[in-house]
């Protein structure tokens, strides 16, 4: 199953997708989806690095689909962490 | 209301400089998470899902036009542009950064704000009546007492580390608008056989997954020895209450572990060493409190009756606001206004900085400059000229805050949710959007009449489901929300839990099946019955029928 590494950012708060490079990125799109389970693993341990190096906190595993809007979480709490709440924030 | 002195300042000062030096120790990386989250949260800063919230203390309820202004500054500066206003009368924010947090605060600091335990294991905002000062059944204002209360358990340090959390409530008046019965204590103002005003001491109660009414522990006390008593109770529930569980610590299941009787023998012992000590409030002391909430400058005025009705028959939608927004005050001429934070499918409690900005001037030109937040996650002006009442209803239609459903059910209580919330399980707005637009037309609304419906997403009940006449939990099968129904709580003078109907609904049902539970209670009320007498007198069985009367329903597995 395609997993990624998902986690928020120490200074600000936001939500956070481990990319390619090693750095994290706000875009879950472009995050890297992790195919294999042992890579997943050794992956999170890296990020346990970048949390005690005090840039993200609490980096976890998610599952993930791609589909054709994108990737997307399959949990509806994470799909909510990655998208923003589902109903209007632009409060008038 | 209650302002700053020289040690509150310097207090408040000194904390947002603490802070900071905690901030920048952790951004460094001199302080872990583990180290540092105990302090954030005691300094009101949560991590949600999407970014870290701030929740703002408003005690009591009470702020005045300066704040609420200020309010609306940080939601403009620092998140994104509005506010949530809590059951616990507080407001909070969703995406506030770490690194600018020292600088909220020290903008609250300068407008006699905080955030200081509004989280963490200590005693919270006490909330109070939000009609305090003014209600027609009032015995005495119950802010002084409030006020001592706060100023009495804001960071002391004997319990700064409480099992768990610790929430306190009161009132002055027999009529309960403060929910006082489902807080850890509850402090219900009434007269002794003498005729004298004190407190019947509630303990016990509280929400989330274990609901409880509270107990009384103590009949009446002389309010001079509310503190003395308060700390009693206190420690009690710090020595024994429990800390290896923290879905066991709170004081409610201690009680239940001991017993009442047990407990009250533990309290009054312990007390009976204290009473007459440095926590006696020095009548001196009170009337210094007291003189901070000495009513505004009323002027002497006759009730508007005939101006009043004159308008309100020649304009049905002020008749129908000034029905259910409007309540009676204690000085002739003047009314107590609700403003309506649920406008039809709004979000109940967020309101706009800019709509923050438009209520404080309405506040200063009709209303003293003050104003309240009520934990049904309105606002209230207290003071209100009758003679203003139809031009402030003017103002805040055009601001879309004069939706006429202050008590019914439209006025729906909802936590944040999954659209926010690291703990819940399921959304709570959506489900109050769809149910407060189903009655947005008026007709039904009036017809219905009182009937509250909370909704919480989890079953840490923040949106109060438990105490809802309709009490709406959110749950989670398999990765899908559901909802569960509760009927027939009520958080007010006769308080009572919901009783559960069955197994919950997906969202898309839940609407249509509080539509059949309340077009049942239109077929079978009798007289002027509310929602909630009609279930005490028929039952459960009459309402579980229909909620699950269609096969097609798509029930959560039991």
């Amino acid at each position: 199953m395609a997993q990624m590494l998902i986690a928020n950012r120490l200074g600000d708060g936001l939500v956070v997708f481990r990319a390619a490079d090693g750095g994290w990125v706000e875009s879950i799109n472009a995050g890297l989806v992790i195919e294999d389970a042992d890579e997943a693993e050794r992956l999170l341990e890296q990020s346990r690095v970048d949390e005690r190096d005090n840039k993200v906190i609490d980096p976890n595993l998610i599952a993930v689909t791609d589909e054709a809007g994108g990737l997307r979480p399959v949990s509806i709490r994470e799909a909510i962490r990655a998208a923003g709440p589902t109903i209007a924030v632009d409060i008038t | 209301m209650y302002r700053y002195d020289e040690f509150d300042r310097t207090l408040v000062d000194e904390r947002v400089e603490q802070f900071r030096r905690q901030v920048e120790a952790r951004l460094s990386g001199d302080l872990d998470e583990d180290r540092f989250k105990p302090l954030r949260l005691m300094n009101g800063l949560y991590l949600q899902l999407h970014a870290y919230m701030l929740r703002v203390n408003v005690p009591y309820g009470c702020m005045s036009s300066v704040q609420l202004r200020r309010l609306a500054h940080i939601a403009r500066t620092y998140d994104k542009g509005f506010g949530h206003f809590t059951t616990r009368q507080n407001i909070q924010y969703n995406w506030i950064k770490l690194e600018e947090t020292p600088d909220i605060l020290a903008e609250l600091a300068a407008v006699e704000m905080n955030a200081m335990q509004s989280s963490g294991n200590c005693v919270r905002n006490i909330t109070a009546d939000h009609y305090a000062g003014c209600a027609q059944d009032e015995i005495q204002d119950p802010r002084v007492w409030c006020e001592i209360l706060r100023q009495y358990s804001i960071l002391n340090p004997e319990f700064s580390y409480l099992p768990r959390k610790f929430k306190l409530a009161v009132t002055g008046a027999p009529r309960d608008r403060a929910a006082v019965a489902v807080h850890d204590i509850g402090l219900r103002m009434h007269l002794n056989d003498a005729g004298e005003p004190g407190f019947e001491v509630i303990v016990g109660g509280g929400q989330g997954r274990t609901p409880v009414v509270g107990k009384t522990i103590r009949e009446w006390i002389e309010p001079e020895h509310i503190v003395s008593y308060v700390e009693a109770i206190l420690r009690i529930y710090n020595m024994y209450g429990r800390r290896d569980n923290m879905y066991k610590a709170r004081i409610k299941i201690l009680v239940n572990a001991l017993g009442i009787d047990k407990y009250r023998e533990l309290v009054e012992a312990e007390w009976n060493e204290i009473r007459e000590g440095v926590l006696k409030i020095d009548p001196a002391e009170a009337e210094r409190i007291d003189a901070y909430f000495q009513p505004p400058a009323y002027e002497h005025m006759e009730n508007l009756h005939a101006e009043l009705e004159a308008l309100r028959s020649a304009d049905d939608a002020f008749d129908a606001w000034m029905r259910s927004n409007v309540v009676a005050h204690k000085v002739a001429g003047y009314s107590i206004v609700n403003i309506s934070l649920k406008a039809p499918g709004k979000i109940p409690g967020d309101l706009s900085a800019a709509k923050m900005d438009a209520v404080a001037d309405l506040a200063d030109e009709h209303s003293f400059g003050e104003l309240r937040v009520s934990h049904r996650q309105n606002l209230v002006f207290t003071d209100v000229r009758q003679g203003d009442l139809h031009t402030l209803w003017q103002q805040l239609c055009e601001l879309e805050l004069a939706t006429p459903n202050i008590g019914l059910a439209s006025d729906i209580i909802a936590c944040p949710g999954l659209d926010y919330c690291a703990l819940a399980n399921a959304r709570s707005i959506p489900i109050a959007q769809d149910i407060g637009q189903y009655f947005s037309g008026s007709l039904k609304l009036q017809q219905v009449g009182d009937l509250t419906i909370n909704v919480s997403g989890c079953m840490n009940a923040c949106g109060h489901h438990h105490v809802g006449n309709i009490g709406i939990l959110g749950v989670d099968k398999r990765g899908k929300e559901f909802f569960q129904l509760t009927l027939g709580g009520s958080s007010d003078e006769h308080a009572s839990l919901g009783d559960r109907v069955g197994p919950g609904l997906p969202q898309a049902e839940v609407p249509a099946a509080i539509e059949r539970i309340v077009d049942t209670y239109l077929e079978l009320r009798e007289a002027d019955e509310r929602f909630l007498d009609t279930y005490r007198r028929v039952g459960m069985d009459p309402f579980r029928a229909v909620v699950y009367d269609d096969d097609t329903t798509d029930k959560e597995a039991a």
